[in-house]
């Protein structure tokens, strides 16, 4: 099948960039949709054109490295899949692809397709995981866990970072994304001790980056290629709300404070 | 401090917007309920204004709270729109919304409609300070009184535009219920994780309910049902 | 010169070697931590393990990703699980057993001081990652759950859900991320390691770009940790990560790092055939598959375009179970790739191209029914239906064998280290412990073996026990280094060729592939070895790389690692080439049973085979470390 793209391209971070036109010929269903765009590259480095820059990696839709807004969609048409599971077979001949990169003030442009997702490290910094030095652990079975918690923590756990909630977000937010990090430990005996003061850091570091708040779209979990259920963002508000009324914490300031 | 805390953080804006309109919602469903008795006459909605009017202080205590909690939600309102606009500088050229709904998606011009909605509504049945009669000869109708409640909702929904006003204002708040008694619960994170929510569905009786019992008002007097 | 393999295994009886070793081995005192530097290439399970704990001890570190997070290294993709020797299935595991099966599923090519560390140490990891909020699968009572996987009798695997790399790392990367946040550790994302800086013969840094910038830097420490991960990508279809890639060894092995046993790649049983030539990876469906699936063929060469369904029993190959009764389809997996492409050589292949070979769950949904495996398997099934079309539930699966994992990696000593002082080596990126073909779920264990238990000891003694001469980037070496590396770019950009990167990186995976793939023979490796550097002359003639060096260029790096790996192929067909026996994953036609099994020749070939770069256009000198096995007795791999 033949496809027209409508790819941004913007050169570099502070370049100025515009949705530019190319012919996506002889497309085969059984294509991802980033084969389609490597075939898209080929041509275009054979005639001597810059290729289009976009993240992947493993292209098994669990590293979180790719991720563009197609047709609007963030991770495109298919749900619960991310761009590299996507496949051809969503599309007819003919369709015009309008391909874009996440949008947000705290995702800026790095080139094309390619955008800084760093501010999602900064949140899991500020107290995205357990205090526990490598060394000394208890046996496992020492703290037996309930399947049932083991089992919705390992929901929360499945996120891969990808940035399509925040993507997807009517107000940027990257409520969906942190939600899923506080659940994942929130859920486990092991993450108690730290709940509260991760939730008020993990939160506070959320503001900083410049993320927009929650308003209950109910985007991102629609976009989420993990399904990550919006559950997870009245946990954290439940977390934060207790952790800021308890005031259990020296004054937050996000990662470093 | 804590509750510094809380306003600092878009979270905790997001709890007082709840808190603060959750108090409202509390207050329509209470006042649709008032004006009802409308249907049952004059005299019994007279009554029920006056006993209002008599409780005195309380009633002031009553409308403080009520004013504090809409200029609280309001001003969270703005704060929160400001941040989420600076979010996105750029935005896409092409958006296909999957899930958002016309609600949640007019929450904060709805709002401000709401807003003009009070604002003129106070003026218009609580002062009197604005209120259009009907200049067609054949109501014989006295302007807005101070005592008879029954009078002033009678001779105000006479004039089309007056009722056309209501009516939409109501539709707004329809839209505006429907999302946020929903949303509001999920902010202060009283829900149990579930595909179907529960509060989902109250939510939705409460913003058909508080929509009905209002709008019916004034259609049933423009129609003349209650004359 | 010939570089001394020096293995430094400790004396004394096997269980004891590595506490006496630990007890032996200098310390740095806490004081004086903070003092030292140390480099660590890589954020996969041993990166990120290492750097947590290196941070953790007091040391300064700096760690390195060509990803946009460390969270994204390969070790994410991991499906199946972890072993470890906890025996809380009470099915008569044991560290003893974990170290056998290890040795064993290895073709008795493996180091037996360093499996039975490694079997020690998995114990500990389990512990450690659960303390980490590690969702491991649990059982109703709330106890830690165990899977079997090949190659074993007992069920030691543990796992979450098949994602079990993406949690593993996942919490790795989070004890990365709290030492980031306490200033322990600086972290380098889009940073591609294109050099090792060496001085007075210790390694004392890395030469890095930065992908956004294009600015090329020294990076100088006391000590430098490569966790790069493995280099499969040489085939260009593998299960790896387009990313994935040999440069970080490859640079160090030409500055004098032996790197051993090349040769040993593995091929993995259950992966997605290809569908197409613009395929740009191969997809890997878990060995878990096999606890449940019967894999056939028809018997018979005109049946190959049948639908499945229209094949009667009686007409179907069961070929596993009717070559390995005992372990039937879940017999281990270079036995298992190389039945298959035996099937598919004999004609019998089904699907596109006919190359594969049916993975049927009819009989176990009948046995079962259909939610059982649902519940067992339904993430896989999704996604082969996500990527075929096609409904495993209904149709079996088309299953082919894929490059997975390479064996092979720089030569270390006991104390992972290479044979450049100061440079250490762990994860798949070393080639320590797994021998001539891994077990199922035991390179997650390696890999966290490394980083959490065996590297922070090591690395304080290496530390303790060598003076550091101060080094500068005005140091000579490193000036040079700096150089090399802006010439060899420039160098790629300047060809200005006509042919595509990926076209070149796709000519070197069909030849590896056809040549140095699953079944070997002289002939055809000596045929790669004239192809290949014909190749790689062509390609630093005709290869295209538009856009500039001093921007985010993403053909570049592409351009970077074919290069290394045009050189690193040649290498591992010549090691195919001198290995003359079977073994493992390096499987020699030449050599093989009546019954068509891998034949070794334990008098000749017991010993790694290191081989040592000797300059540009010279054969590299070929290096042995003696394999001996004091604890357990060599005998014919069987799994019948
Ligand atoms: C699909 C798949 C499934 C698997 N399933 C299992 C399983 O079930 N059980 C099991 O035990 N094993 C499994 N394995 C094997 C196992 O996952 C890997 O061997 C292991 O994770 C390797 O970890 P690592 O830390 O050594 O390297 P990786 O995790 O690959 O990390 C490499 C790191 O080095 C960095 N890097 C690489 N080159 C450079 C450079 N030049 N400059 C800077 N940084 C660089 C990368 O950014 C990355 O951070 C599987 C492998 C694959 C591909
Ligand atoms: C068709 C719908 C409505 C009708 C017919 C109506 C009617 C009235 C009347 C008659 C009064 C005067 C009561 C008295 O003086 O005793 C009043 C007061 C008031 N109404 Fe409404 N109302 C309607 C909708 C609303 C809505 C939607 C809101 C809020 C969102 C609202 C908020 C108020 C307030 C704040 C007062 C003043 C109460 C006080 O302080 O005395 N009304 N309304
Ligand atoms: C008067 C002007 C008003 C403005 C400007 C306004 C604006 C907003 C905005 C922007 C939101 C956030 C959208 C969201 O969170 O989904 C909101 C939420 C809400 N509003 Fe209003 N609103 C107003 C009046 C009202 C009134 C009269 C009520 C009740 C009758 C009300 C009840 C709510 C509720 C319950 C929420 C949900 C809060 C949450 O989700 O946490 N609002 N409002
Ligand atoms: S929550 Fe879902 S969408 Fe958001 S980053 Fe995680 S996986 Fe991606
Ligand atoms: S879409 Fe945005 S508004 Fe909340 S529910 Fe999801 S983060
Ligand atoms: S490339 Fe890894 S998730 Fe898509």
């Amino acid at each position: 099948m033949n496809l027209t793209l409508k790819v941004w391209r913007q050169s570099g971070p502070n370049s100025a960039g515009t949705l530019t036109e190319y012919a996506a010929t002889d497309v085969s269903p059984e294509m991802s949709f980033l084969e389609m765009l490597d075939v898209v590259n080929e041509r275009l480095i054979e005639q001597g054109e810059v290729p289009i820059a976009f993240d992947h990696d493993c292209r098994e839709g669990i590293c979180g490295s790719c991720g563009m807004m197609i047709n609007g969609v963030a991770h495109g048409p298919m749900k619960a899949t991310a761009t590299c599971q996507l496949h051809m077979r969503s599309f007819t001949d003919g369709d015009t692809v309008v391909i874009e990169p996440w949008r947000a003030r705290a995702f800026p442009v790095i080139k094309d397709l390619v955008v800084d997702r760093g501010a999602l490290d900064r949140i899991i910094q500020a107290g995205g995981y357990i205090s526990v030095s490598t060394g000394g652990a208890k046996d496992g079975n020492t703290i037996p866990i309930p399947k049932t918690d083991a089992d919705s923590s390992m929901d929360a756990a499945a996120c891969i970072g990808c940035g399509a909630c925040v993507a997807a977000c009517p107000n940027a937010s990257a409520s969906l994304f942190t939600g899923a990090k506080i659940s994942h430990l929130g859920l486990l005996p092991q993450g108690q001790p730290e709940r509260y003061r991760r939730a008020l850091r993990m939160v506070a570091q959320m503001d900083l980056e410049s993320f927009g708040g929650c308003t209950l779209f109910g985007e991102c979990q629609e976009a989420c290629p993990k399904e990550i259920s919006i559950d997870v963002i009245s946990r954290m508000n439940r977390d934060y709300m207790f952790a800021a009324v308890s005031a259990v914490d020296e004054p937050v300031g996000g990662a470093d404070g | 401090m804590w509750l510094l805390t809380l306003y600092r953080s878009t979270i905790g804006k997001k709890v007082i917007m709840a808190v603060t309109g959750l108090m409202m919602v509390g207050f329509v469903i209470a006042h649709m309920i008032g004006n009802l008795q409308i249907f049952i006459g004059p005299s019994r909605i007279n009554a029920y204004s006056a006993f209002l009017k008599s409780t005195g202080e309380l009633l002031w205590v009553a409308r403080l709270g009520l004013l504090t909690a809409l200029a609280l939600h309001v001003l969270m309102a703005v704060q929160l729109t400001r941040v989420t606009w600076a979010a996105r500088p750029v935005g896409y050229a092409k958006r296909d919304p999957q899930v958002s709904t016309v609600a949640s998606r007019s929450m904060r011009w709805g709002g401000v409609v709401l807003l003009a909605f009070i604002v003129f509504h106070i003026l218009h049945f609580t002062t009197g300070n604005v209120f259009p009669m009907a200049s067609s000869p054949d109501v014989m109708r006295p302007g807005f009184s101070h005592t008879d409640v029954y009078g002033n909702v009678i001779s105000a929904f006479r004039v089309p535009w007056v009722v056309a006003a209501y009516v939409v204002a109501m539709l707004f708040l329809l839209l505006h219920l429907f999302h946020g008694a929903w949303s509001s619960v999920r902010t202060l994170g009283l829900t149990k994780p579930s595909p179907h929510p529960r509060e989902r569905r109250i939510a939705t009786v409460i913003a058909l309910v508080v929509w009905l019992g209002f709008t019916a008002v004034p259609v049933a007097v423009f129609l003349g049902v209650v004359r | 010169m010939t570089v001394d393999l020096k293995s430094r295994v400790p004396g004394g009886p096997l269980a004891e070697k590595w506490d006496k070793h630990k007890f032996d081995i200098k310390l740095v005192n806490p004081a004086n931590k903070r003092k030292y530097s140390v480099i660590v290439v890589g954020s996969g399970l041993a990166g990120a393990s290492a750097a947590a704990t290196f941070s953790e001890l007091g040391y300064n570190v700096s760690c390195y990703c060509y990803q946009d997070s460390p969270r994204r290294a390969h070790s994410i993709a991991a499906q199946g699980g972890i072993n470890a020797a906890k025996n809380y299935q009470n099915d008569g595991d044991s560290i003893q057993r974990l170290f056998y099966d290890t040795i064993k599923g290895g073709d008795f090519r493996a180091r037996e001081a360093n499996v039975f560390r490694l079997a020690q140490i998995s114990v500990n990891i389990i512990d450690q990652c659960v303390a980490q909020g590690v969702p491991f699968a649990r059982e109703y009572g709330g106890l830690l759950a165990n899977r079997s996987f090949g190659g074993a009798q007992v069920s030691r695997t543990f796992y979450a859900r098949g994602q079990t790399g993406q949690q593993l790392l996942l919490g790795a990367y989070q004890a990365l991320e709290k030492e980031i946040a306490k200033g322990g550790v600086k972290m380098y994302p889009r940073a591609e390691m294109l050099d090792l800086i060496v001085v007075n013969g210790r390694a004392r840094g890395i030469v890095v770009r930065d992908e956004v910038t294009g600015t090329v830097e020294p990076h100088l420490a006391d000590a430098v940790v490569l966790a790069t991960g493995g280099y499969g990508n040489v085939f260009y279809l593998s299960t790896n990560a387009k990313g994935c890639n040999t440069t970080a060894i490859w640079r160090s092995y030409k500055r004098g790092a032996a790197f051993a046993n090349p040769c040993y790649t593995q091929i993995h049983p259950t992966c997605i055939p290809v569908a197409g030539d613009y395929q740009s990876k191969l997809t890997l469906m878990s060995e878990s598959l096999r606890n449940d699936g019967r894999v056939w063929v028809p018997k018979r060469r005109e049946d190959v375009g049948k639908a499945p369904g229209d094949i009667p029993e009686d007409e179907r190959d069961y070929y596993l179970e009717r070559k390995y009764p005992s372990f039937g389809n879940l017999s281990p997996r270079d036995i298992a790739s190389r039945a298959a492409k035996e099937a598919c050589d004999d004609g019998r292949g089904v699907g596109p191209g006919a190359r594969g070979v049916y993975l049927d769950f009819a009989d176990a949904i009948k046995r079962l029914g259909e939610d059982k495996i649902r519940e067992r398997y339904g993430n896989l099934f999704e996604m082969y239906e996500r990527i075929t079309d096609e409904n495993p539930y209904k149709v079996p699966m088309r299953i082919y064998p894929a490059v997975h994992y390479t064996m092979g990696g720089l030569w270390v000593d006991y104390n992972l280290m290479s044979t450049i002082p100061g440079l250490h080596v762990a994860g798949e990126a070393n080639f320590s412990d797994h021998g001539a073909n891994r077990l199922g779920a035991s390179a997650l264990m390696q890999g966290l073996a490394d980083g959490y238990f065996v590297l922070p000891y090591t690395i304080g003694d290496y530390l303790a026990s060598n003076k550091l001469e101060p080094v500068t980037r005005e140091t000579p070496e490193v000036k040079a280094a700096v150089a090399d590396v802006k010439t060899r770019t420039d160098r790629l950009l300047g060809v200005k060729g006509k042919r595509t990167v990926a076209s070149f990186h796709r000519e070197l995976g069909k030849i590896m592939w056809e040549y140095c793939g699953m079944a070997r023979d002289a002939a055809g490796l000596t045929k790669a070895i004239e192809l290949i550097p014909a190749l790689r002359e062509e390609f630093w003639r005709d290869v295209s790389v538009p856009g500039s060096g001093a921007e985010l260029n993403q053909t570049l790096e592409h351009a970077g690692r074919v290069a290394d790996f045009l050189e690193l192929g040649e290498l591992m067909c010549r090691d195919a080439l001198h290995r003359e026996e079977s073994c493992g994953g390096h499987f020699r036609t030449e050599y093989q049973t009546s019954d068509g099994e891998a034949l070794r020749n334990d008098e000749t070939f017991a010993y790694v085979a290191a081989w040592e770069y000797a300059g540009e256009g010279t054969t590299p000198v070929l290096n042995k470390e003696p394999l001996v096995f004091e604890n357990i007795k060599l005998s014919q791999r069987s799994y019948k």
